[in-house]
């Protein structure tokens, strides 16, 4: 059982790494990662309503009828996404001002009606917050990963912290909505290349 | 029909949990909310007027009944005394309504300083009545018992130049600001008497 759950939670941070392997959650991944603060707030939201409504939705999956599974879903995901808006702007307000209508529509991301569908609903409490917890810090690896290329060449600094110095010359382009699709790109192309071997 | 049943059975507890729950979070965090909004909003124009004081004016605010709506003032604290109280008002600028914290000495009933919170005004333009502080220091000083106009209208205030209109707008906020002062003034000194600080700094 342990052993399983482990592999639960393992396969979420290489083999379905949410935006590169199973290609979810596309749009906060693209829009929020100019920063790596960012990108880890995001991540953190994102761990914590994924983790949250995996558990909730496969404790009570055998109450709710199949038809109005996913409305059922929806209620529990959105419960936890407005707890995490309202703990954002009590707690980080300026990080909550940056993420803007991203945390929000953390509510409508595939990756948490999709693990709730394809997971929560069929497995027990324990694999589910495996799975929850492994795919949710995936995700956040992958959105730092992606912001950390970003803003380093972008606005030449890391977390805040310059890297090349005052001489560099940031590569704007990477910052801007463009700079986004082309990194995400490069990065889901190299991702192929290590499952082709 | 009693499948029916329990399909609307299985939402509505869904949702009334969940809006419990939520109820319960939202009162939990509204006050720290509140004080977040403030400090980020306001609290930069806050800091400026009330320079030197020893208290946190955010934290030592409170309401005043001001007709049907309720007022936010907040308080400054200098050598120990409540002596600062800022109230924001708003007047019409050049794009929307300009929003002007002013802050009013009460032991002499003078402008102490003002500071733009909000504005939609020309950046570049309209915008220096927020950010030239050679504009904004000729309020201070200002008696409450005046009221102040730009020098194009007559009155005593040199208005950032291209910029008449947001300067008017500013002026008209101030002039709001005063004449609620002078109509809260009572129920506010009866608030100060009672004054005591949440958090002092030393």
């Amino acid at each position: 059982m342990v052993k399983r759950a482990v592999n639960e939670f393992v396969k979420g941070l290489w083999e379905e790494i949410p935006p590169f392997r199973l290609v979810l959650g596309l749009c906060p991944t693209l829009a929020v990662t100019k920063t790596v603060e960012n990108a880890l707030g995001m991540g953190m939201a994102v761990i914590f309503v994924l983790t949250c409504s995996n558990v909730i939705v496969s404790a009570v999956r055998n109450l709710i009828p199949k038809q109005v599974r996913i409305a059922c879903f929806i209620v529990v995901i959105a419960t936890f996404v407005t707890i995490v808006e309202l703990v954002m702007q009590a707690f980080t307000y300026p990080l909550y001002l940056k993420l803007g209508i991203f945390i929000p529509l953390i509510v409508v991301n595939c990756i948490l009606l999709g693990r709730a569908e394809a997971f929560a609903s069929k497995n027990g409490v324990i694999y589910s917050l495996a799975d929850g917890l492994g795919i949710g810090i995936g995700y956040t690896l992958a959105l730092s990963a992606l912001a950390s290329i970003r803003e380093i060449f972008g606005y030449g600094t890391f977390y805040h912290i310059s890297v090349f110095g005052p001489s560099f010359k940031p590569f704007s382009f990477m910052v801007k909505a463009p700079g986004a699709f082309v990194c995400l790109g490069l990065m889901l192309c190299i991702m192929n290349m290590f499952k082709k071997k | 029909m009693r499948d029916i049943l329990k399909l609307f059975l299985a939402v509505t507890i869904f949702s009334a949990i969940s809006g419990g729950l939520l109820a319960f979070v939202r009162s939990a965090t509204q006050a720290r909310i509140e004080y977040q909004q403030l400090k980020f909003v306001k609290g930069p124009t806050l800091k400026e007027i009330m320079k030197g004081c020893q208290n946190d004016p955010i934290v030592d605010r409170f309401k005043v009944k001001c007709g049907k709506k309720e007022k936010t003032i907040f308080v400054g604290v200098f050598n120990g005394k409540p002596k600062v109280i800022a109230l924001e008002a708003f007047g019409k600028g050049f794009h929307g309504d300009i929003g002007v914290m002013v802050g009013i000495d009460v032991t002499t009933d003078k402008i102490l300083g003002i500071g733009v919170t909000t504005h939609g005004e020309t950046p570049g333009v309209g915008s220096r009545v927020k950010t030239d502080p050679s504009f904004r220091t000729q309020f201070k000083g200002v008696s409450v018992n005046e009221s102040v106009k730009v020098k194009a209208d007559g009155g005593q205030i040199d208005a950032v130049t291209g910029a008449t209109i947001s300067s008017r707008g500013v002026c008209k906020a101030v002039n709001n600001a005063l004449a609620l002062y002078k109509k809260l003034k009572p129920e506010i000194l009866k608030r100060l008497k009672n004054f005591k600080s949440k958090k002092l700094s030393s």
